[in-house]
């Protein structure tokens, strides 16, 4: 049979297509299969002791060990002190940055000034060095002015990240009239009036999407406080975590434990809000 | 705005106290950005550009930071002599080039071909997988890699159990039987293995983000072209080599510049999986982490200052020739 006839063409492109299709999902599902299974299978150790993970075998059944391994937990490190700590730097933190930022994005986008271009320059460069490079002078400055072992510490040299304040000053520039400006000038307001009455409640979106980048990072951050933070009740939650890694016997269910509840907070915010939280997250990268 | 030229008579002492007012409400007209911006010039100043400048006087001393700023002692350079013939410098500068590869390298690869799937569905279906692609970036680091930590357990982690399990099964036993002979496999034990495993981690944390910036990049090419590459019979693949690739050329460098920068800091993954630098650190430390190590367990902060200098150097040297042979190409010859 050479040739084949209209109809059996069409449901062999059926075939073909109905195939191309479940490969497809097959693919898309396997790797959603493999994104979300680490954090299953440590709610899964959540419920199991030492005894019953150490077991040799595949075991992928429920233990009954959640309320011990809670309890577990307890013992081992302050674990409401570590989340509360991470909270409050990660709230302080996002609150400060939405105020600093939006007034030098404010200021960046307005106003003409000797200096501007120095200041623009000097926040690429900021921009553009890694970390890891300024983690000495940081810790040196810390020691010196005297903030060593504070929250004030881990969130105040990150509330003028350069990120933001460029994301503000798109958003002013976009969003905000000159007209309006005027106008607000013409009625005899000063500029923090006019930057605080008329500008910021213009910048909501722009101002969403900093606070996610903020506290997203604060709560997950783990460098600043461990050179920092030195007191068990000042540290934070990832801190604490990594801290009782050293401990002989380590309790790993209880451990898992207090992972997963430390990741519930973003996780629950995800959840919720996953569009504002992707494009928010990506918005350095991409223009949308 | 000025009033002084208004012709209204008035007498000379309303124009004096005006003036005064004029003369208080210039100084703050002019100064307004600079009250702006104070924020940012305070604290950048602060922490950003002191800090820098005590670093380049730093590297030409010795200072422990526990025995306060009297101890500093000057020694010429040193710190850069040692940090220069130091061979563990070396060694974790060459470590992280390699966790870079090993990490980088297959999250684009993957990335690619998953957001093109994924732009071929459904706004609802692409954004529950997306969502679901995505989240192990909104997680910690530190909280990912422990958990990793724990599945990379020598007797009892899953990845070890599924391995002896499919070495032991009836149906896969004899592809993967040879694995009997070397488990357990230490995966964060070893140094001969360290390296894969912490690449690993990076891989799975950060392929969600590139398959994020992926499709926004591929939903930017017009289905026109999709369309009349069709009718000239081109098939799937090279509608993908032909078209969605060479246009996201500029998508792809800003992505790999990003997994770059992000491998050159590249501290709490290995960080953990190293227990804290306890195990297989030897090939699993980074840059980063010896920083750290010098710094803040040896307390040797004038060496540390220099190696970040010597690491300063180093990247703008890459960084140079990266923008050199990718940079233009990169941008679409922009």
């Amino acid at each position: 049979m050479k040739t084949l006839t209209t109809a059996q063409k069409q449901s062999l492109d059926g075939v073909f297509h109905t195939l191309g299709k479940a490969m497809l999902w097959t693919a898309l599902l396997t790797a959603v299969v493999f994104t979300v299974f680490p954090f299953l299978w440590s709610l899964l150790m959540a419920t199991h002791d030492r005894s019953t993970m150490f077991s040799s075998g595949l075991n992928l059944a429920l233990g009954d060990q959640l309320v011990a391994n809670y309890h577990r937990l307890l013992d081992i490190m302050d674990f409401w002190v570590g989340m509360f700590n991470s909270f409050s730097v990660a709230l302080l933190g996002t609150v400060t940055s939405l105020l600093f930022c939006s007034m030098c994005g404010y200021a960046l986008a307005v106003f003409e000034f000797r200096g501007r271009k120095v200041l623009f320059g000097m926040m690429i460069c900021s921009m553009m060095l890694p970390p890891i490079l300024t983690l000495i002078p940081y810790y040196m400055v810390i020691n010196t002015i005297g903030l060593s072992n504070t929250h004030l510490a881990v969130w105040l040299p990150f509330s003028i990240n350069p990120f933001g304040i460029f994301l503000i000053r798109q958003y002013v520039v976009a969003s905000v009239p000159k007209d309006l400006l005027e106008a607000a000038k013409l009625d005899g307001a000063s500029a923090f009036r006019t930057y605080w009455s008329v500008v910021l409640p213009l910048l909501r979106p722009g101002l969403a999407t900093l606070a996610i980048v903020q506290f997203v990072f604060l709560w997950n951050n783990f460098l600043q406080p461990l050179v920092v933070l030195t007191s068990s009740d000042k540290m934070v939650i990832t801190q604490m975590l990594r801290s009782v890694q050293g401990v002989p016997n380590t309790p790993w269910g209880a451990l898992m434990l207090g992972t997963f509840i430390s990741i519930l907070p973003l996780v629950v915010i995800y959840m919720t809000a996953s569009k504002q939280m992707i494009s928010g997250l990506t918005s350095g990268a991409v223009k949308n | 705005m000025t009033t002084t030229e208004m012709t209204d008579p008035t007498t000379v002492q309303e124009n004096a106290q005006r003036d005064k007012s004029d003369r208080q409400r210039t100084f703050w007209h002019k100064t307004t950005p600079y009250w702006f911006m104070s924020p940012y010039i305070i604290i950048f100043g602060t922490f950003g550009i002191f800090p820098v400048l005590f670093m380049i006087y730093l590297s030409f001393h010795t200072w422990n930071p526990v025995a306060g700023l009297g101890t500093m002692e000057y020694v010429g350079l040193e710190n850069y002599a040692l940090s220069l013939t130091d061979p563990t410098l070396w060694q974790t500068l060459w470590n992280t080039l390699l966790m870079a590869l090993y990490s980088g390298i297959p999250q684009h690869l993957v990335a690619l071909p998953l957001a093109y799937l994924l732009v071929q569905l459904g706004s609802r279906a692409r954004h529950w997988l997306t969502t679901a692609y995505f989240l192990p970036y909104v997680t910690s680091t530190i909280a990912i890699s422990m958990i990793f930590f724990v599945m990379f357990s020598k007797e009892s982690g899953i990845i070890n159990q599924a391995l002896t399990g499919l070495a032991n099964g009836s149906l896969t036993g004899w592809a993967f039987g040879w694995l009997n002979g070397v488990m357990p496999l230490g995966w964060v034990q070893e140094n001969s293995l360290i390296r894969y495993s912490v690449s690993f981690v990076v891989f799975w944390k950060y392929v969600g983000f590139n398959i994020v910036i992926y499709t926004a990049g591929l939903a930017t090419i017009s289905d026109e072209l999709y369309e009349a590459a069709i009718i000239d019979g081109a098939n799937s693949w090279q509608r993908f080599t032909r078209i969605a690739l060479p246009l996201l050329r500029p998508f792809i460098f800003f992505a790999v510049t990003l997994t770059i920068i992000g491998n050159m800091n590249l501290f709490d993954e290995p960080y953990v999986l190293t227990r804290g630098l306890q195990q297989a650190s030897t090939n699993g430390m980074t840059i980063s982490n010896y920083l750290y190590r010098v710094a803040w367990e040896w307390l040797d902060m004038g060496s540390a200052a220099a190696i970040s200098w010597i690491l300063f150097m180093v990247i703008g040297v890459f960084t140079g020739l990266y923008f050199w042979f990718f940079g233009r190409r990169g941008l679409g010859g922009d």
